[in-house]
């Protein structure tokens, strides 16, 4: 059913409008925001952000080392070459995918007038593009890491 | 002092209480437009670094050397730490004022983002457009080919 919303205060005129009832989510749970796609997409962005914020700080003092030497550049970027931090590597990249495409659609949402009626098809494009690049980055980064 | 917050009811009127510059306005588009720039620029960085060539095994001092002697790369990476930094410090700032409920704390955490934003921009700039590609008396087998001529 269709819920009518009346103007806020008393300065407005007396029209009613029809707020679209919203559309069921694909993901059981909550009510409203909490639990939906809005929310797994802000806990996400969230995340990400925050673990990409952190590996940047690492990575312009690695980086820094070029002025030092060649030989403290090439040793400590050694370290990004074994095993475990390939697999590091990829969740990177995984979450700076997540994070980028996200924030678009965060953008998205703020400026295209239809976004917020969109913002959940909008989360499973994301997750979609997200999908193919990683199943393009993936097999190929494996592949360095573990020779091939 | 005590923490004090309040919030306004839903619906009450946008007052303005402060003149002048609306910071939090300019950071939140801030981390749209860089936002924006960054899908490009990260794209691209890891493209070249991590997909194309031999992917993570082909990074070492010659390689990063053979890319920053280029002007390009050097302007490339200067926007890519200017504006990472940035959006990321903002970022963290937000999640700051979202979590933090304690002023001092607060106050603490802000001048440690700021702070170490201010240290790792002016060191990464620096490194950018102080950098020789070919050191003197650096190993030959370690520097790119082109320092044949020089070294
Ligand atoms: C790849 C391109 C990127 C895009 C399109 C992007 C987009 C966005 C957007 C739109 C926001 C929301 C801002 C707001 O709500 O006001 C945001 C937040 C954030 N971003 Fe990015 N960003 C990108 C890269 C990065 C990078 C490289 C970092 C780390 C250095 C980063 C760290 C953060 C953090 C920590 C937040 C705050 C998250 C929160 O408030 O929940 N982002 N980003």
């Amino acid at each position: 059913m269709p819920a009518k919303a009346s103007g806020a205060g008393a300065s407005s005129s007396s029209a009613t409008i029809e707020v679209p009832v919203p559309r069921r989510s694909l993901i059981p749970g909550g009510t409203l925001y909490r639990g939906n796609e809005g929310m797994w997409s802000w806990v996400l962005h969230r995340i990400t952000g925050v673990a990409i914020y952190f590996f940047l700080l690492v990575h312009i003092l690695d980086t820094a080392l070029v002025r030092v030497s060649p030989e403290a550049y090439n040793v400590v970027i050694s370290a990004y070459k074994t095993e475990i931090m390939g697999l590091g590597e990829l969740a990177l990249v995984g979450a700076i995918g997540f994070h980028a495409l996200n924030g678009l659609r965060i953008i998205l949402v703020d400026f295209w007038g239809v976004g917020t009626r969109h913002q959940k098809a909008m989360f499973y494009v994301v997750l979609g593009v997200w999908l193919v690049l990683m199943i393009g980055f993936t097999p190929r980064h494996l592949m360095h890491v573990f020779g091939g | 002092m005590t923490t004090d917050l309040t919030l306004d009811n839903p619906r009450t009127p946008h007052a303005r209480t402060k003149r002048g510059i609306n910071w939090e306005k300019w950071g939140w588009i801030y981390m749209r437009v860089s936002g924006v720039l960054l899908v490009v620029l990260i794209f691209g960085h890891l493209f070249v670094n991590l997909f194309l060539g031999d992917g993570v095994n082909q990074i070492d001092f010659a390689f990063v050397a053979g890319k920053l002697a280029d002007p390009f790369w050097q302007w490339y990476d200067f926007a890519l730490l200017v504006l990472a930094l940035i959006h990321g410090t903002n970022g963290m700032r937000t999640i700051v004022n979202d979590y933090v409920a304690k002023a001092s704390i607060r106050r603490i955490l802000h001048a440690a983002l700021l702070s170490s934003t201010a240290v790792l921009l002016v060191l990464g700039t620096l490194v950018l457009f102080t950098f020789d590609p070919c050191p003197a008396g650096a190993d030959p087998e370690l520097v790119a080919s082109f320092c044949e001529d020089i070294l």
